[in-house]
């Protein structure tokens, strides 16, 4: 069963190409995440297919409807919690749940009940008269998503859900999000440009960079693409060491910034040959380690940079302004 | 119908929340009232001859003046909406921007009405008088009539504006001399002849005019002209707000 189907989907903002024709499939149940640094496309393909934003050209179908043909068809069969905070600072808790039941024209005999049931559910129930100006970010975020979740969607799109929470919020909002997933049987799809958050929570990843989406699969097979084992080695001779160090156990190396990536199987085996290797060619290495591969080396293969850099590279701050203040 | 509720709701909770506003917004209506009204009361001889004084006329004048301003702000204030996101939360929920508008525009004219009410019993309290009780039911339709125009006026405006920092110059340039040409605070008889034209396409003119026949019982305006020009001012302004609204992007 495909809860979403995404067919060359593109949006222009003028000249410039925030989604280039991205293709994909989201099975039912799943938890999909889409990761890329700010301003790859993510939150523009969100906001498309949410309805909010028209696209350009392709073909999207969230539960099966058009999002073209019947906007209205989609907005109720979605919850949305936007990357900024999109609560009523001067409401309640309650009151900001009684007015999303309100818009969705939840019938009253249930929708104090639901509301009552969703604070509890993200423990707040115990500040539901509170202003929501009084909440801390993590109490906001999870407000958000009771609020979200209060229609009984199909498809719940989160868009950087944990973004400027502290660690022990994000592991909370983590074990939420699964637990939704788990027991509603909610579809969760999320943005985020948080490696771990995308290897520790989504089923299925599809690494997303310049609007194209140039990897996507499971976070073990992205890394199994990598290799089994990564040879991290900081040294001032990359360059030379990424081009001149081979053997039939390297699957592959990139150099970067005075380190050196070596994929490989069995690095334990390998290590002492590769540092005899080092001595005896006479690199100058200031430290190896050895580690199994995250999403990070995987972004670094597919695209020759760190995540980081991307954030920092000129056409992704051109894009973040383009889409105003989304970061 | 529901749903142009729930966002009147909303903006009523909000305003009935914010006491700093509600107090502030009444600062320069009250002022007016008191500074021109008793300052100028004794100088100033109002032409025709109908014996109101000078405080009794400006009354009416006030009291637009603070249905049009909060109106008009109220409406403006969905680019806080915007900024803060909170629109957004609206937007994608399966209802029309129609309703949504809607729901804005007549919260933003109660709140409105309520703060020219206010000024209404204020000048109560300093001891101006009027005619009768029918003359407050029509000054209350004229008040909702400025409210509603208004604040879809402030929709439209704040569709096509990215942040506040316009708001300024629409307030300058804009609702200033909405008020200012209004005849608000003069006789729109004695105004020198080449002012008069700009008087008259000034909707709030009608508006106030209409209140003033309400609650003194006369007008320079007849009331079913001034009906006329604010209420067909009003239809205007809501198409043109639900249209800029609809087009408007987050």
């Amino acid at each position: 069963m495909t809860a979403i189907h995404v067919e060359g989907l593109t949006r222009r903002f003028g000249d410039f190409t925030a989604v280039d024709a991205i293709s994909f499939d989201i099975r039912k149940g799943e938890i999909f995440g889409l990761l890329g640094p700010n301003g790859a496309g993510k939150t523009t393909t969100i906001s498309m297919l949410s309805t909010l934003l028209e696209p350009t050209s392709g073909r999207a179908l969230v539960s099966g409807i058009d999002i073209r043909a019947d906007q209205d068809g989609v907005r109720r069969s979605i919850g949305v919690v936007f990357q900024d905070q999109s609560l009523d600072e001067e409401l309640t808790a309650w009151e900001n749940m009684d007015f999303h039941a309100r818009l969705y024209r939840i019938p009253k005999n249930v929708r104090d009940e639901r509301i009552g049931e969703l604070l509890r559910l993200v423990e707040l129930d115990d500040r539901t008269d509170s202003l929501v100006k009084t909440f801390s970010g993590g109490m906001r975020r999870r407000l958000e998503i009771a609020r979200g979740l209060l229609h009984e969607p199909e498809v719940l799109f989160l868009d950087e859900p944990t973004l400027g929470l502290d660690p022990q919020t994000r592991n909370h909002l983590w074990d939420y999000i699964r637990n939704l997933n788990r027991t509603k049987g909610i579809t969760i799809i999320l943005t985020t440009h948080y490696m771990d958050e995308a290897d520790r929570l989504c089923d299925r990843v599809a690494i997303i960079d310049h609007g194209k989406i140039i990897a996507l699969d499971t976070p073990d097979a992205l890394k199994g693409r990598v290799g089994d084992d990564v040879v991290t080695v900081t040294t001032p001779d990359a360059a030379r060491i990424a081009t001149e160090v081979t053997a039939p156990w390297i699957a592959g190396t990139d150099h970067h910034d005075g380190e050196v990536t070596i994929r490989l199987q069995s690095a334990e085996k390998h290590i002492t040959e590769l540092i005899r290797t080092f001595g005896e060619r006479e690199y100058e290495v200031t430290s190896v380690s050895i580690r199994k591969p995250t999403l990070e080396d995987v972004f670094l293969h597919f695209t020759g940079k760190t995540i980081r850099e991307e954030e920092a590279t000129g056409p992704n701050r051109l894009r973040m302004k383009m889409m105003g203040r989304r970061h | 119908m529901d749903i142009v509720y729930t966002l009147w709701l909303r903006s009523i909770k909000r305003y009935l929340r914010s006491k700093s506003r509600i107090v502030g917004s009444l600062g320069m209506p009250v002022f007016f009232l008191l500074a021109l009204g008793f300052g100028l009361n004794a100088v100033v001889r109002i032409p025709g001859g109908t014996g109101e004084n000078y405080l009794q006329f400006i009354v009416p004048g006030i009291v637009a003046m603070s249905v049009l301003f909060t109106s008009v702000f109220s409406g403006i204030q969905i680019i806080w909406d915007k900024q803060f996101g909170f629109l957004k939360e609206t937007l994608v929920a399966p209802v029309s921007r129609l309703e949504i508008m809607l729901g804005q525009t007549l919260g933003g004219a109660t709140t409105a009405v309520i703060q020219g009410a206010i000024i209404l019993v204020i000048s109560l309290l300093i001891g101006v008088r009027f005619t009768s009780l029918a003359g407050f039911v029509i000054a209350f339709l004229f008040m909702t009539l400025i409210g509603i125009c208004f604040a879809a006026f402030g929709i439209a405006i704040a569709s096509k504006m990215e942040d506040m920092h316009g708001f300024q110059l629409i307030m300058n340039f804009v609702v200033f001399p909405i008020f200012g040409l209004s005849g608000a605070l003069f006789p729109i008889e004695s105004l020198p002849e080449w002012l008069v034209p700009l008087t008259l396409i000034d909707p709030l003119t009608y508006g106030v005019e209409g209140i003033r026949y309400g609650l003194l019982g006369t007008s320079a305006i007849h009331p079913l002209v001034c009906l006329a020009g604010i209420g067909a001012t009003t239809v205007v302004m809501i198409v043109v707000g639900a249209l800029l609204f609809r087009k408007a992007s987050i």
